[in-house]
């Protein structure tokens, strides 16, 4: 592997050898672990399909275009829940990317001294590691009720627009989304700043030196060339919000119903099966992992369209 | 090395046209005195080498032509730098304008993570560019001597070209904005010898539309690319710390074959210590 660096780092022919060992053993252990991770992941995934697989067998693809959930009559369906999480997960994006990336990009520039600008970066990335029960908790007691009056007024002014067809409450999957976007607004900071911090300064040298403005260096040069990293930021977020259980369940309403306007309570599969999960038997808990396992291939077809992106815009750089 | 550091050179480019002209230039990084009382004219339509040891200060008074040195914190300049009759550090002065006018190329190339096409399209979009830009994107090419090499892959990433390539690109980039200077920092420290006579030729070529002041180690280069030459040097300075002047400046031929002063003959000869 790496033998030609143990040539140069060691002297005697012991010590070489010495050297080659250690290569061969992390060599071996590095294996071991990539091997590990692996097989646990196929296990999780063989492991959730077979506990979900009478469910699957019972209603095959149907479960994902059907609204009913109804333990009574065993009859399962998960359409409101995908479409809950779906539809919470972009609405958080519509807040957190925006606000993520001006945020990363207000914190990569120098519109305010390095002394400032340090210990802000660090609380954000505090933040990240607040746990998502008590975002859930600041959701319905704080945020919510402060931003309660402004979604009326949007419901009263476009109320003729089905999507804010009805008047907001506590709880539905625009209060859960905005939550939901603050939430994962510091991973997308994080990230995407360090994309920004780590590209090289002759980049902005080179851009400035050609008359660019501030603001054309900005958008059309930096951004642009960190994009992949602003967009794995942007993925593993949208992971986090897919996935978000606890603040979801607590701010969503836990409907499953499928309702045009964003204002109303809704559900997501997370929330769904925190919810029923303890209760549930036979048919309705292979239901519910089968709901698990959608949402895993959710996240998974993120992923892969990340990474599609990603490479997309690497052949261009 | 007891030399006068203050003296004007007014005999210098006498012959032609003026375009940028340097006042007791001092530039200062914070406390620290970098540049002392520079006094030049740069002539239209000619090459100017700044030749001299490392560390005397040829990037930091190159870098004061643009504006440049804004993106320094630490950085000031007192003294006065006039181009095309107006004060590069007057207050009204936009350094946005200033660089549209005076161009540069880095010593690193650094083309953006674009494709070659957009490379040399980014700077006249953000100019207002209204003409055909496929035009503007070869016609630039060409006067960089890159467009045989890459007019089958335009769309193919700037980086994706070899070290003297990529120069060549940031060339065309710089020209596709019309400058009246290019300035040069040390271009081809970076490129391999065959890219480095192609990047003196095209100097040649480019001399006849730009005026350019070109950065270099190379006392060979100096020689062949420059019409002019100043020779910097940095001295101890009292306090600690060595700041840089203006030692000579003069027709190449006489800095390379009739220096005035010792330590340009020294530099010139290779014997510096
Ligand atoms: N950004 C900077 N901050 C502080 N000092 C600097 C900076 N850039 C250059 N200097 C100092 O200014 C002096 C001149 O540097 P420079 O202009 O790069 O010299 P040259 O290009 O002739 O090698 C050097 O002593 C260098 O250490
Ligand atoms: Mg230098």
């Amino acid at each position: 592997m790496s033998s030609f660096t143990n040539e140069s780092s060691s002297g005697s022919n012991g010590s070489l050898a010495i050297a080659r060992l250690i290569d061969r053993i992390f060599f071996g252990l590095t294996c071991a672990f990539a091997v590990f991770i692996a097989v646990i992941l196929l296990w999780i995934t063989a492991q959730l399909f077979q506990a979900a697989y009478p469910a699957i067998a019972q209603f095959g693809l149907g479960f994902i275009t059907t609204a009913r959930w109804n333990p009574v009559e065993d009859i399962y369906g998960a359409l409101p829940q995908i479409y809950g999480t779906i539809v919470s997960s972009i609405i958080a994006l519509l807040l957190a990317v925006p606000l993520g990336v001006g945020v990363a990009v207000f914190l990569s520039e120098d519109f305010l001294p390095a002394k400032i600008r340090t210990p802000i970066a660090f609380v954000i990335e505090l933040l990240a590691a607040v746990p998502s029960v008590v975002y859930g908790l600041w959701g319905i007691f704080v945020l919510v009720p402060f931003i309660r009056p402004f979604l009326n007024v949007i419901h009263q002014t476009l109320g003729w627009i089905p999507i804010f067809s009805t008047a907001p409450d506590i709880r539905g999957m625009v209060q859960a989304g905005i939550v939901l976007g603050i939430m994962i607004s510091p991973i997308i900071i994080a990230i995407s700043r360090d994309a920004l911090v780590s590209l090289p300064p002759q980049l902005r040298q080179g851009s400035l030196a050609l008359g660019a403005t501030r603001w054309e260096t900005i958008l059309k040069v930096l951004l642009p060339a960190a994009l992949s990293g602003i967009i794995g930021a942007v993925m593993l977020a949208l992971g986090r919000a897919l996935g978000e259980t606890m603040a979801a369940a607590m701010l969503i309403g836990n409907a499953p119903r499928i309702s045009a306007s964003v204002f109303d309570p809704a559900s997501t599969i997370a929330s769904l099966i925190a919810n029923q999960f303890a209760e549930a038997s036979g048919l309705q808990v292979s239901s519910l992992l089968y709901a698990g396992l959608i949402l895993m291939l959710l996240t998974l077809a993120v992923n892969v369209l990340a990474e599609v992106i990603i490479t997309r815009f690497q052949q261009i750089e | 090395m007891t030399v006068s550091n203050t003296q004007p050179n007014p005999s210098s480019a006498a012959t032609s046209e003026v375009v940028i002209s340097t006042e007791k230039v001092n530039i200062f990084y914070g406390a620290f005195h970098a540049v002392r009382d520079v006094y030049m004219d740069i002539a239209r339509n000619q090459v100017t080498a700044f030749i001299g040891p490392s560390g005397c200060g040829k990037s930091t008074l190159l870098r004061c032509f643009n504006r440049l040195n804004d993106l320094i914190p630490s950085a000031r300049v007192d003294g006065r730098i006039m181009f095309e009759g107006t004060d590069l550090y007057n207050k009204q002065t936009d350094p946005v304008e200033v660089r549209r006018r005076i161009g540069m190329v880095f010593q690193k190339p650094n083309p953006f993570p674009k494709s070659i096409y957009d490379n040399i399209a980014f700077g006249a979009r953000i100019n207002g560019f209204k003409g055909n830009m496929d035009e503007l994107v070869e016609r630039s090419l060409k006067r960089a001597a890159l467009w045989d090499e890459v007019k089958d892959k335009l769309k193919q990433s700037g980086l994706s070209l070899s070290g003297g390539q990529q120069q060549r690109l940031c060339i065309a980039r710089a020209i596709a904005i019309q400058p009246e200077v290019i300035l040069m920092d040390e271009p081809c420290s970076a490129l391999d010898p065959i890219s480095t006579l192609r990047v003196e030729d095209l100097m040649h070529e480019l001399k006849q539309q730009f005026t350019i002041i070109i950065v270099t180690h190379n006392m060979q280069q100096a020689s062949r690319v420059a019409d002019m030459t100043a020779f910097f040097n940095a001295e101890a300075a009292e306090g600690g710390g060595r700041f840089g002047y203006l030692v000579e400046y003069d027709r190449t031929q006489n800095i390379f074959n009739a220096p005035q002063q010792k330590s340009t003959q020294d530099y010139v000869s290779g014997r510096f210590g």
